[in-house]
């Protein structure tokens, strides 16, 4: 278990490398998040609706459409020069290439997560402090469970037609569900009402991560091996 | 006889045992009271919806399947589910609208129940598309048995959430924990239904596998 988590780790570490070399794909994520934030504030009208109305709904679109950026990623960045022909080959597990992948993401949606919450308080001057806390665990929450399913999907759809395009048709409805459920959560703590009345929605995004990361890494064998 | 066949047969007979589902509740079943005619829609509404859902989960358990025998077989039958479970979540899709407006006063709202139904139809598109992207066979199958057994496992907590949001949808009258609370003539009716519905996906299947076979044979088809 530990072996593998620390092979995870290294296949982590040279994504996370090679992104932090160029910068290029996290960059654009991360403009991209700002791009998407100020476009929301033009598609509403503050003197109708009041902010916090809309605010989760914002941030929640945002975040979803940053992922799907890096999820692109994990992957195609294995096409050129039949890289992933050398993962493959090397001893490593399936178990371990997919963890590593599954943590490279993670961390990458994070970063434009973490620069696009303040962003998001910023522009639409919604009072976040006195809920941090609480709020960052939704994200982390339902975060993990899509980039987890996410993940095992872009294994796949790289070597189909049509991958971009490909790829957002086939997660969004397993991400819908965790991010409706967010949604909930962040409403409701953004209202000030306690945390009792969430708990039943962060139960379920509990369960859909330990489900959809034990299923992705079950599963994952099956996108890479003939 | 080809397998081609008897699903026509098969599906033969659940469109005229159909037909006959609509004269017994049209004629032959009492009009509801509060909801009136419309409510006969209920008759072909719930047992599509069942086997939507049913067809997922079958396609989920042939894909688990398929990924430890590697038998094509599994994978032409969860293609065939899948498809058929298509073609049923957009009947639940068009019923569902068309009682949606005399009773509700709109045709669509964003209802946990509706919207649940939704994902599943974009879960079977989804499927179905990816199947269509795939050029290598053999990777075809595997990918789509990997999403398949994803689609089966999402469905519960499709279900389960449904009864967390608060919903405008009338709650299940048959499949609930206690007995079903339907008066006999409607029950039996409803019964019959379901029994007939179950004909015409077999028949679909049937059809649509021999399909999928045929074409497994007829390389680069």
């Amino acid at each position: 278990m530990l072996e593998r988590l620390k092979l995870a780790w290294v296949v982590a570490r040279k994504d996370l490398l090679l992104e932090f070399r160029t910068r290029t794909a996290i960059l654009s994520a991360v403009v991209f998040t700002a791009l998407v934030l100020t476009v929301f504030n033009f598609g509403r009208d503050p003197t109708a609706v009041p902010t916090i109305d809309l605010a989760p709904s914002i941030l929640w679109v945002t975040f979803t459409f940053a992922a799907m950026l890096a999820l692109n990623r994990a992957f195609a960045l294995e096409l050129e020069n039949h890289a992933l022909e050398g993962l493959l080959v090397s001893p490593l597990s399936r178990t371990s290439l997919y963890w590593g992948k599954l943590i490279a993401n993670l961390l990458f949606v994070t970063i434009v997560e973490a620069v696009g919450l303040p962003l998001f308080v910023l522009f639409f001057d919604v009072p976040v402090w006195h809920v941090l806390l609480p709020l960052v665990g939704v994200i982390a929450l339902a975060t993990v469970g899509f980039v987890a399913v996410g993940t095992l999907f872009s294994a796949m759809v790289i070597r189909t037609r049509f991958a971009e395009l490909m790829l957002p048709v086939l997660v969004l409805p397993f991400l819908i569900l965790p991010v409706a459920w967010a949604v909930q959560v962040t409403a409701r703590l953004l209202a000030g009402r306690p945390l009792a009345e969430v708990a039943w929605w962060l139960r379920l995004l509990g369960a859909y991560d330990i489900v959809f990361v034990t299923l992705s890494t079950l599963l994952f064998p099956h996108t890479v091996d003939e | 006889m080809t397998l081609a066949r008897k699903g026509r047969w098969t599906t033969l007979v659940g469109l005229v045992l159909l037909a006959a589902v609509y004269v017994r509740a049209l004629a032959f079943t009492p009009i509801e009271r509060t909801q009136g005619p419309a409510q006969k829609i209920y008759y072909i509404h719930v047992p599509a919806a069942i086997w939507t859902e049913t067809a997922m989960i079958l396609v989920g358990l042939a894909s688990i399947f398929f990924l430890f025998l590697k038998d094509a077989r599994l994978d032409s039958f969860a293609e065939a589910s899948a498809e058929v479970g298509t073609a049923f979540a957009t009947i639940v899709l068009t019923t569902g609208p068309i009682w949606g407006k005399p009773i509700w006063g709109t045709w669509w709202t964003w209802d946990a129940r509706l919207t649940s139904t939704l994902f599943l139809f974009f879960l079977y598109i989804g499927y179905l598309l990816l199947r269509g992207a795939v050029a290598d066979p053999g990777a075809r199958a595997r990918y789509a048995a990997v999403l398949g057994i994803c689609g089966m496992v999402l469905v519960p907590f499709i279900h389960f959430s449904v009864y967390l949001f608060r919903t405008l949808h009338p709650m299940p009258i048959i499949l609930k924990p206690s007995a079903p609370s339907l008066p006999g003539s409607m029950l039996a009716t409803w019964g019959f239904s379901f029994a007939v519905f179950t004909v015409l996906y077999v028949g679909f299947v049937m059809q649509r596998y021999a399909l999928a076979r045929a074409r497994q044979e007829v390389p680069h088809a």
